[in-house]
């Protein structure tokens, strides 16, 4: 899977970066405005299925490698749910602890930004895990890798 | 029932007929093609209804099953279907479907349909009233799902956690085969 044409691959290199920004918008500002941690990530997760779908896979591979992909998803998991054990130490389960700043700015709303931020790591390693299985993983089989090797 | 804007009819109309040609058509390239009509139709009238939020989650969602199932079908030698229907399916799917009907004239026959937009708003309004001064954040959907339904959302995610790790058990190739076998053979 080489990737498709030199439009299309120099067309990727320019909106990659942009529709990652994006995608960082809409998780950041997630608590006020429309969007959150599940939609951001998805569209993160789509700027680097096109990177695969553009360039192939190993281009997009070299800009998240597979481990990293899979550290990212358990992190994500294991930060929400972190992030709920931090409320119990204070009350309850995910109370709300943190600081809550100022109505309406950035750094506002206590603990449900720092969750957006987990949910979108999660959701977005995990979709690129699934595109990366279905399209890569049938391709190159265990036992065609060690047939190279001994060739 | 007046206050349905008729773009949202004209849009449910389309998302009816995007279903059954998507059931009905022989080419499964063609089915997937129309359920992600169906997909883009149903976010635009999410965002007829208000709800921008789920509009946002579902055009996203749905760009990337289209590339999936695309990616999926064109993997495919044969893409047609063969649709002989099979008579008991039919039937059975009938009764049930029937038998939904009858419970439901049941249920909201005697009292009536509550008025559309007009929903019985019991829990909803300590959300709505308490949402920003309890949070201080803007996105009262936000707000609910990660601060007073924070629970439930740990559920979903743990739910994805498990379903993304069995989809990649089961996926990937790789370790099926042992060094010795492939040395042997």
């Amino acid at each position: 899977m080489k990737g498709m044409t030199l439009i299309v691959k120099t067309i990727t290199d320019f909106v990659a970066g942009f529709i990652v920004i994006f995608g960082a918008y809409i998780v950041l500002y997630g608590h006020l405005t429309p969007g959150g941690g599940f939609a951001g990530g998805v569209i993160v997760a789509c700027a680097f299925i096109l990177l695969m779908l553009a360039h192939g896979s190993d281009v997009a591979f070299s800009k998240l490698p597979e481990k990293v992909a899979h550290v990212m998803d358990s992190a994500g998991a294991l930060a929400f749910l972190g992030i709920g054990w931090f409320g119990m130490t204070m009350g309850f389960f995910f109370m709300n602890s943190f600081g809550r700043g100022e109505m309406f700015k950035l750094f506002s709303s206590g603990m449900i930004l720092p969750l957006n931020i987990a949910v979108a790591f999660k959701v977005g390693s995990s979709l690129f895990l699934v595109f990366s299985a279905l399209a890569i993983f049938r391709r190159r089989s265990f036992r065609a890798m060690i047939e190279d090797e001994l060739a | 029932m007046a206050n349905i804007a008729p773009q949202l009819y004209a849009l449910l109309v389309f998302m009816v007929i995007g279903s059954i040609v998507a059931i009905e058509t022989r080419n499964l390239l063609s089915a997937v093609i129309s359920v992600s009509a169906v997909g883009f139709a149903l976010s635009v009238a999410f965002l007829f209804l208000g709800a921008p939020d789920i509009a946002i989650t579902q055009l996203v969602v749905e760009v990337l099953v289209l590339i999936i199932l695309i990616r999926g079908t064109i993997l495919l030698d044969n893409t047609a279907v063969d649709t002989h229907r099979d008579t008991l399916a039919v039937v059975t799917s009938l009764i049930f479907f029937g038998l939904i009907l009858g419970f439901g004239a049941m249920i909201f026959g005697s009292r009536g349909f509550p008025e559309f937009g007009q929903p019985v708003m019991r829990v909803s309004k300590v959300y709505v009233q308490t949402g920003l001064p309890a949070t201080y954040a803007a996105n009262i959907v936000t707000a609910v799902i990660l601060d007073f339904r924070a629970y439930d959302t740990l559920g979903e995610a743990t739910v994805l956690f498990t379903s993304i790790l069995g989809a990649l058990a089961l996926l990937r190739r790789e370790g099926k085969v042992s060094r010795e076998e492939v040395v042997a053979a």
